[in-house]
């Protein structure tokens, strides 16, 4: 509580000076007096003495002369005007006490008017209560007499009900007519069993019914405006027609419309279908024009009915829960019907998108056919139109990620084909050599131009400006299941299946040419080097794929790249080793090497061998490195080593004493076991080296078949040394080589019947001439 | 448990041929031809001791020529036929001869001499062949009387009844191949099913069944494989499918009523496969000889007649039992063993007519190496 107490003493002084002001007087003279206020004449804290001292010390005797007459001056005037106040007043107060003496006069004649007045307003109260006694009875029979009146004019209305009813239907005043129902249907039914309105009752409901059914009429009308319309149903349903009733009318009504709009959109649709027969001349509209169809058509009518809709039936039923509930049900059946069906055609009309080449259309088109379904939900917020949008947007992604897929496998299946065809062109004419690099390069170029091309046409599926991307739902899939796995992934691992069925396919006519494996083989070692790490980096950024959890990871894609590179290059190796295989075990097996005559030449199948090997060679330098060997020495020691080789098999059997096979497994356990067919290295000697040992291996196990005359002999070991002169430069390891080589002489010289060796400097001679 | 180290026994020539006697079914005995242009050829005939791990032999002179190929009649012990190569320094020819071996009691044991066996086959009859044709393989029909035996030549192939009273050997049939350009027969087998009527011939890279009864083609197979076909073998127990080997390094089981593709293709070595062979009683263990130098064995339980293991009689019906038998899972296809124990090309490999378990293999340096079934596999197989 606060009190005055409290105040704070500068509250208190404050106010005690407005009160001093306002009773003239100041509070503090002394106090707050100055020296200047004490010299201030007019000034409240004026001291005499001080101010007379002041002007002794301070003014000349002419100023004080001077300060005197002023004074005397001032006193003078001052005492004039005082008189004159004095005066003044006197007067004021004789005029005062005559005005008090007038008033006491006056009062005492009004003191005796006011008795008057009391006594009059007593007999005026007492007669006023007698007026009121006598009247009481009479104002019970006004207020009857007043509401029969009433009552009488409702009569009036509800007889000439009929007649206004139909005038005003005549004059297709419909609203008023329903006014004057309305306003009379309460007394109708309450009074309606009553004879003589019965009458009038089924007059008017029959009119009212006449109205309704125009009413009705009207409302099923496709040319009445919205607001009409409105009227309309707002009269109906005054009308208490039934609501659910309304509501199907209308829907109904709708649905004509839509169904038009749908059926131009089935019509497009069959248009596409029939245009590769040529039926119509009529052009259907390509896909953009497709969705602006159905969104200018059909999305927007469906938009106008549901707002209607919600404004005439649903809004209108607020108050009304279930009737509320149950008009919106219908809504969202009779719209999720119409959308079904809108899908359906525009999942068939992105179907025949599948086959073009440009995505931009295809992908604007979803974009604006993706938000108008969000427009729509806006519009209707219980139905989720953009799941189901969604889906048929991610349908027809998926469906341009495995069109793309497959023509990119074309492209690549074309790409071999032609690059089979300019080899075999080759083949058949010498001039013209392009380096199987030339093939790999382009190739590989051309493959990941595609395929990066194919990348960035996929990209607008998830540029920025496109609102379905933003969606998890669409976007994750998208981007990680369907052009990571569904499409870069996939088609590496494509081209690897694709490369190990070639090396699969056993039969001759199918099987693809050798240099082609080799340069599959390359492309799968660069794959597994260098491309797909870049574009398996390029694919994460350009989709924004960040959590690579459960997807195929590039180590695993190299690994099997790498697989197949080498499953390719063995099979070359093979396939090449066979060719070469085959050449000799022919001229081996047609060969009556018993009756031969003394060998004068290398056979002339050897230096096809040699020449063979020489442009496997070639081309195998042409795509893979050199690759290491074992110590060599230089060309010209080779030749001696070649026939010191030669020379020790020779010797070792000239002492027939010694089975030749004792020393031939002597030799053996020095040396380690040979794979013919082994594991190849990506480099051009362990692909040399697997082909020579391949064909030398064929070579030795045809000699076991055979029987061999002098002469048979003979041939074999100049064969051998011409291939050792020749083939050594090739392999890993010439020791490998040699001991073939050896063995293939041992074996002849086992399986001859008349065993003379020819000497090592004629061998050297014949191969020389060779 | 260590299974037994192999029984490696060394021949003094180069050979090829190897055959079991089949007409023997209490002892691992086996025949080897050798193969030298320049020296007497002996044949072995083997008897390896399964107790003892060790190798009887006796040796036979066997003066026509190198042997290439060896069979044994199925029903006299005595009987062998060898397909070999006559040589004289303008020609090399391939016959064949049906020979009697000497009667037990003349036999010796030759440790102590073996360059030099005294005891020399004797020459029943000689097959009939054309002048200039080479016969390349000879086989007897795998059951029956041994009457009848079935050969190849490069262009021919015979069946023929032998008649041992009065040692004549008549052709009953004979059939070529009409492919042109004209290709050479290469490898011979029985069917043992169907009465032994049918035989498979294959020639290059096709194979051919021939019905011994109208002496018709009656199965084709194209291209079977890439190669050449060296050998093939006829499952004992499931009549249809066929086993075969060849220069593609690759064996490839078929079924010949669908012989479009095969069953299933196993590429185990590293060069051309020479010979393949079913086990006999149980048809999931099969053997390969290559010329890799190495012999393979597999369990391919998937085609066996016995997927699921061997079935378990009704008798002994003790929980386990009834445990086993409510999941039968089959075992897996798989290589169950590389024998390394040759250096040079495995041109045969047989099982033992006695003992299911045993096989013997032969290197052409003349290296016999006679291997048992691993102990864990055959535990496998029959518990």
């Amino acid at each position: 509580m606060t009190t005055v107490g409290e105040e704070g003493p500068g509250d208190r002084r404050k106010r005690r000076d407005l009160l001093s002001m306002y009773y003239g007087k100041s509070g503090e003279p002394g106090k707050e007096a100055t020296s200047s206020d004490q010299l201030d004449i007019d000034g409240p804290g004026f001291d005499p003495d001080t101010f007379f001292t002041r002007l002794v010390k301070e003014k000349s005797l002419t100023d004080l002369m001077k300060k005197e007459d002023e004074l005397l001056n001032q006193i003078t005037t001052l005492d004039s005007e005082m008189q004159t106040l004095v005066y003044e007043n006197y007067d004021k107060f004789i005029k005062a006490t005559e005005t008090i003496r007038q008033m006491k006069q006056d009062f005492r004649n009004m003191e005796e008017e006011m008795t008057k007045l009391s006594t009059a307003m007593n007999s005026i109260t007492k007669s006023s209560e007698d007026i009121e006694r006598t009247l009481r009875d009479r104002k019970q029979e006004i207020s009857k007499l007043a509401s029969v009146h009433v009552l009488l004019k409702k009569l009036q209305f509800l007889f000439e009900l009929p007649n206004r009813l139909k005038q005003a239907m005549e004059a297709q005043a419909y609203g008023q007519a329903v006014r004057y129902y309305i306003q009379a249907r309460k007394l109708l039914e309450q009074y309606g069993e009553i004879s003589s309105f019965k009458k009038i009752s089924e007059e008017c409901n029959e009119i009212v019914s006449q109205v309704a059914g125009i009413l009705k009429a009207k409302f099923r009308n496709e040319e009445c405006t919205p607001q009409q319309l409105n009227e309309c149903i707002e009269l109906l349903l005054h009308l208490k027609e039934p609501a659910d009733l309304l509501c199907d009318e209308y829907l109904i009504r709708a649905k004509v419309k839509i169904d038009a709009d749908l059926d131009e959109l089935h019509r497009q649709i069959v248009l596409m279908e029939t245009i590769k027969e040529q039926i119509s001349t009529d052009l259907p509209a390509d896909i953009l024009e497709f969705v602006d169809i159905g969104c200018n058509g059909f999305i927007s009518d469906l938009s106008l009915v549901i707002a209607s809709y919600q404004e005439l039936f649903i809004h209108r039923f607020q108050s009304n829960v279930e009737l509320s509930r149950a008009a919106s049900n219908k809504l969202i059946e009779f719209v999720q019907k119409s959308f079904n069906r809108y899908f359906d055609y525009v999942e068939k009309r992105v179907g025949f998108e599948k086959e073009t080449g440009d995505n931009t259309l295809l992908v604007r088109a979803l974009d604006r056919f993706y938000r108008r379904l969000q427009a729509m939900n806006k519009l209707l917020p219980t139905v989720d139109f953009t799941e189901s949008g969604t889906q048929i947007v991610y349908r027809a992604a998926c469906g341009r990620v495995s069109h793309y897929f497959e023509s990119l496998k074309q492209y690549f299946a074309a790409c071999l084909t032609d690059i089979r065809q300019a080899l075999a062109a080759q083949q058949a004419s010498a001039r013209n050599q392009r380096s199987l690099s030339d093939f790999l390069d382009n190739l590989q170029k051309s493959f990941i131009d595609q395929l990066k091309a194919t990348l960035t046409n996929l990209q607008a599926f998830v540029a920025s400006d496109i609102t379905f991307c933003a969606r998890p739902v669409f976007r994750q899939p998208f981007c990680t299941q369907q052009v990571r796995e569904g499409f870069v992934v996939r088609m590496f691992q494509h081209i690897f299946q694709h490369a190990t069925n070639c090396c699969e396919m056993t039969s001759e006519k199918s099987s693809i040419p050798a240099p082609l494996l080799l340069i599959l083989s390359k492309l799968c070692l660069d794959f597994s080097t260098s491309t797909i790490q870049y574009m398996v980096v390029l694919v994460e950024e350009q989709f924004f794929i960040q959590n690579k959890a459960g997807l195929t990871s590039i180590s695993e894609l190299c690994r099997e790249s790498k697989e197949t590179a080498q499953k390719l290059l063995t099979h070359y190796v093979r396939l090449e080793g066979t060719v070469v295989s085959q050449m000799i075990r022919k001229s081996i097996d047609t060969r009556d090497w018993v009756n031969t005559i003394e060998p004068r030449n290398v056979r002339a199948v050897m230096k096809r061998v040699v020449e063979d090997i020489t442009a496997i060679d070639i081309k195998v330098g042409q795509l893979y490195e050199e690759g290491s060997r074992k110590e060599q020495s230089s060309d010209s020691s080779k030749r001696t080593a070649a026939s010191r080789q030669m020379g020790r098999t020779i010797a070792s059997f000239t002492p027939s004493t010694i089975d030749p096979s004792v020393i031939n497994n002597i030799n053996k356990l020095f040396s380690e076991r040979i794979e013919i067919f082994s594991e190849i290295d990506f480099n051009k000697v362990s692909v040399l080296t697997g082909i020579i040992k391949i064909s030398l291996k064929t070579f030795l196990e045809c000699v076991r078949l055979r029987t061999f005359g002098k002469y048979g002999l003979q041939q074999t070991q100049v064969d051998t040394h011409y291939l050792y002169t020749y083939l050594w430069r090739f392999v890993s390891d010439e020791n490998l080589i040699s001991f073939l080589l050896d063995e293939i002489v041992n074996s002849t010289l086992q399986r001859c019947v008349d065993p003379v060796p020819m000497e090592p400097s004629v061998i050297e001679c014949i191969c020389d001439r060779g | 448990m260590a299974d037994d180290a192999p029984v490696i026994y060394g021949l003094e020539f180069q050979a090829r041929s190897l055959a079991p006697q089949s007409a023997e079914t209490e002892l691992n005995k086996f025949f080897i031809g050798t193969q030298s242009l320049r020296n007497e050829n002996i044949i072995y005939h083997i008897e390896f001791e399964d107790e003892s791990n060790g190798i009887n032999k006796h040796v036979y002179r066997h003066p026509d020529g190198e042997i290439w190929q060896i069979t044994s009649s199925p029903a006299d012990k005595q009987i062998i036929a060898t397909v070999y190569n006559s040589v004289s320094t303008t020609k090399a020819e391939l016959k064949c001869s049906l020979w009697l071996l000497p009667p037990e009691e003349e036999r010796s044991r030759t440790f102590d001499e073996p360059q030099s066996p005294t005891i020399s086959l004797e020459k029943i009859v000689d097959l009939p062949r054309q002048e200039g044709d080479n016969l390349v393989h000879a086989l007897w029909e795998p059951q029956g009387d041994g009457s009848k035996i079935a050969s190849i030549s490069e262009s021919t192939l015979s069946y023929l009844d032998l008649n041992s009273a009065d040692a004549t050997a008549r052709v009953i049939g004979s059939a070529g191949i009409d492919t042109k350009p004209a290709k050479k027969f290469c490898s011979l087998r029985w069917n043992p099913h169907q009465n032994c009527n049918q035989v498979a011939t294959g020639f290059e890279t096709s194979l051919r069944l021939w019905d011994l009864r109208s002496m018709k083609s009656v199965k084709h197979i194209e291209n079977a494989h890439s190669q050449q076909i060296r050998d093939m073998d006829f499952n004992p127990n499931r009549q249809y499918y066929l086993v075969t080997c060849g220069d593609d390094c690759k064996i490839k089981f078929w079924d010949v009523r669908n012989a479009d593709e095969p069953l299933k293709v196993l590429a185990h070595h590293s060069h051309w496969v020479w010979c393949v062979r079913y086990n006999q009683c149980h048809d999931q263990l099969i053997l390969t000889g290559s010329s890799d130098s190495r012999v393979v064995l597999y369990s391919v339980n998937s085609l066996s007649s016995e997927p699921y293991g061997m079935l378990v009689g009704d008798d002994d019906d003790n929980e386990n039992d009834k445990e086993n038998q409510k999941e039968p899972v089959p075992q897996e296809d798989r290589m169950i063993g590389k024998f390394e124990e040759h250096e040079d090309s495995v041109y045969a490999v047989e099982w033992s007519i006695a003992d299911p378990w045993i096989f013997a293999s032969l290197s052409y340096d003349g290296r016999l190496v006679i291997n048992r079934v691993p102990r864990d596999e055959k535990f496998r197989i029959l518990l």
